[in-house]
């Protein structure tokens, strides 16, 4: 059995195979598949591990180490509601700390799902299919988590309808000049709207499913949710129509979605919140770290269940590449909030930046500065973004880092306002901790089902980026247009 | 006993179920970009291809019409985009009282003097609707148009048919298509290149 030849790259290879995918030479395409040389092939990649009878050893771990966070959370939630939010560490001056850090912590991790998903999309940007899949599971999941959190935190759960413009005899209804009120409708319709598209793109998957389940509950199963799937191309045109109209209306909505978090902050009158940068700043900040969280599960996804071929270094230099970028423009911001802080002249705006940096959580303020500044900068060198290891534990100082922006922009606010006497310092309690962290424990609860239940990857939009399917393709012996690899030149083979 | 059982098996081979189509299996886009341009050619109306990914180009060598799907959408968002913009006036600018299912009244809130009819204030709300209600449709009519979700079709008694999900490649032409003649279809379908050609039934 003869291996892919390397192509003329002239430069050194990286790991699981003898294709370095991740430059171009002109006039040749780096494939976006290795190792595999088939459509069938791809199938069964991808639907290995949801037909495996037993599940690795480490995806039981995580699955009961998320568990028990999430009995956790459901016992600090039910101790918040029947005792009052006063179990947070929530004081007269800071009233909005751990919840709406985690709440604009998750949604930020949601955005890069729809970026790959929609934007690159519409940039015809084909790397896209091997991540887009748990990406926007990813979204989705992070959208649930962050929902919880504005949910306990109005105190009153059951009056949590109050939220929606309801008819009702006292004629009362949401204040729509308010921006906590698009905050409602701008998460809801995000969440509507990505699970949509998210569904959508798995419809012809789920029919492949169907097609190769063995026992009656999958195909029951997988046959109700592929929706009778049978791959017609009058379908197919439909369906693609459809697919670009979601990611053309995805593409605004979510721009639109951080722009409106970050008016809950911006339109108030508080020094350190009161300023225009946020909306764009933001929307860096939720890519940034959306994509620092993608590579954090697609790292060790890749590796437990053998999908290197499809989720190749290049998808993963692609993304680092991606958190550099950000990671720049999130510098930018933080450097460009100190300038107007100072060029504004107003003496309340320069204390809260100067409290920010050297004030009781300047400490915090430094951990995000060291891990969203400094940590990205690494990604400039191609071993590192190369580096399997390397990649991962930057991508969770990120993770880290981005929490921590929140974290900053919130509280030290807040606890340092206009007047000394009313300042305060917010300590976390114990209830505020464990609902951070059983909101980790759900968010990995419903990965690891995704992962297991669920195509992990888009089967038929990566066998469409395949050189094979394209109708002019004439086989491995003849480099033809667009399709053409750099392995076209050689014969085929299989990477055993 | 067993000669009952042999009777049963007669009488079903003796009254052959009704043919839905005739399936022919292609190994790969090319073969079935060409096959189906012949078959548009030969003029038949009730037939599909059916592949495990959008092939490109297959659209205009079956002669497919462009979906007006982006009309309807553009429709839903402008009807999104005032949904918004009347609920938020309704319920924020004017003290009306309609009658929608019961009777509903608004109530001009006055918020920190901003005038009641804020246009600009309402614009996040107008836009998360258009969206909304542009995205609902668009999946809607998607499916609506392609006549799913459908639990049941006879190409799924086909065990080969299974692998169009797969690796493999098919035209199904339709029995009640007017051309359709089930020894003249079977030979143009073989002589289209295809490795092979099935009679599916309807069930």
């Amino acid at each position: 059995m003869s291996t892919i030849p390397a192509p003329d790259h002239g430069r050194p290879m990286h790991g699981f195979t003898e294709i370095d995918n991740t430059g171009e030479t002109p006039g040749k395409r780096s494939p976006l598949v290795l190792g595999v040389k088939d459509f069938g092939e791809v199938t069964a990649t991808v639907c290995r591990p949801n037909e495996l009878r037993k599940v690795p050893m480490a995806w039981n771990i995580m699955f009961a180490l998320s568990m028990l966070l999430v009995l956790n959370l459901g016992f600090v939630v039910h101790y918040l509601i029947f005792t009052g939010v006063g179990v947070w560490g929530l004081n007269n001056p800071v009233m909005w700390a751990f919840d709406i850090t985690n709440f604009v912590f998750w949604v930020g991790i949601g955005h890069a799902g729809t970026l790959i998903s929609a934007i690159l999309f519409l940039f015809r940007q084909k790397w896209r299919t091997g991540i887009n899949r748990f990406a926007e599971a990813m979204t989705i999941f992070a959208v649930i988590c962050a929902g919880i959190f504005p949910g306990i935190h109005i105190g009153r759960v059951w009056l949590a309808y109050w939220l929606f413009p309801i008819p009702n005899q006292m004629a009362m209804w949401p204040q729509f000049r308010s921006p906590l009120l698009w905050d409602v409708f701008a998460v809801s319709t995000y969440f509507t709207v990505s699970l949509l598209f998210w569904y959508v793109g798995l419809v012809p998957d789920l029919a492949t499913m169907r097609d190769r389940a063995k026992g009656k509950v999958q195909q029951i199963a997988y046959g109700l949710f592929s929706l009778g799937w049978r791959g017609s191309n009058r379908h197919w045109h439909r369906y693609e129509r459809a697919y670009l109209l979601l990611a053309a209306l995805s593409t605004p909505l979510v721009l639109s979605v951080h722009s409106v978090v970050s008016f809950d902050f911006a339109t108030s009158q508080l020094p350190g919140w009161h300023t225009t940068i946020f909306p764009p700043y933001f929307v860096a900040g939720a890519i940034f770290s959306g994509f620092a969280m993608v590579v954090t599960l697609a790292v060790p996804a890749r590796e437990l269940f053998g999908l290197k071929n499809l989720i190749t270094l290049r998808h993963l230099d692609n993304m680092n590449k991606v958190i550099l970028v950000t990671g720049c423009m999130v510098g930018y911001a933080y450097g460009m909030e100190f300038f107007i802080a100072w060029y504004s002249g107003a003496l309340f705006e320069k204390f809260a930046f100067m409290n920010r940096a050297f004030g009781q959580y300047a400490w915090a303020y430094w951990i995000m500065v060291s891990c969203n500044v400094i940590t990205p900068q690494l990604f400039w060198f191609r071993k590192i973004r190369t580096s399997i290891p390397l990649m991962f534990v930057l991508s969770l100082f990120v993770n880290v880092g981005m929490w921590f922006e929140r974290f900053v922009i919130i509280v030290t606010s807040l606890a340092n306002d206009f007047l000394p006497t009313s300042w305060d310092k917010f300590e976390p309690t114990w209830v505020d901790i464990g609902t951070m962290l059983g909101a980790f424990g759900l968010f990995g609860v419903l990965f690891l089902l995704f992962c297991r239940f669920l195509p992990m990857i888009a089967i038929a939009e990566v066998k469409a980026v395949m050189p094979q399917a394209d109708p002019h393709w004439e086989g491995w012996g003849h480099s033809h247009g667009a399709g053409a690899s750099p392995a076209a030149a050689h014969e085929p083979g299989d990477t055993k | 006993m067993t000669t009952l059982t042999t009777t049963q098996t007669e009488t079903k081979t003796i009254a052959p179920a009704r043919l839905n189509c005739l399936l022919a299996e292609f190994e790969n886009p090319a073969q079935i970009m060409a096959a189906a341009e012949k078959v548009r050619d030969a003029g038949y109306r009730y037939w599909d291809c059916h592949t495990p990914f959008p092939v490109h180009g297959l659209d205009g060598a079956m002669g497919i019409q462009r979906t007006i799907l982006p009309v309807l959408v553009f429709c839903a968002g402008a009807a999104g985009c005032t949904t918004g913009l009347v609920l938020q006036l309704f319920t924020n600018s004017f003290d009306f009282t309609v009658w929608a299912m019961v009777w509903v009244t608004g109530y001009p809130f006055l918020i920190s003097g901003k005038p009641a009819l804020s246009i600009p204030a309402f614009i996040p709300v107008m836009f998360e609707l258009t969206i909304l209600f542009s995205a609902l449709s668009c999946v809607g009519l998607m499916l609506l148009m392609n006549h799913l979700p459908r639990l049941h079709n006879p190409l799924f008694t086909c065990e080969r048919f299974r692998r169009a999900s797969d690796d493999r490649f098919f035209i199904s032409i339709e029995a009640r298509d007017p051309r359709f003649y089930r020894s003249k279809t079977e030979a143009f379908l073989k002589s289209l290149g295809a490795s092979a050609v099935e009679a599916v039934v309807e069930d």
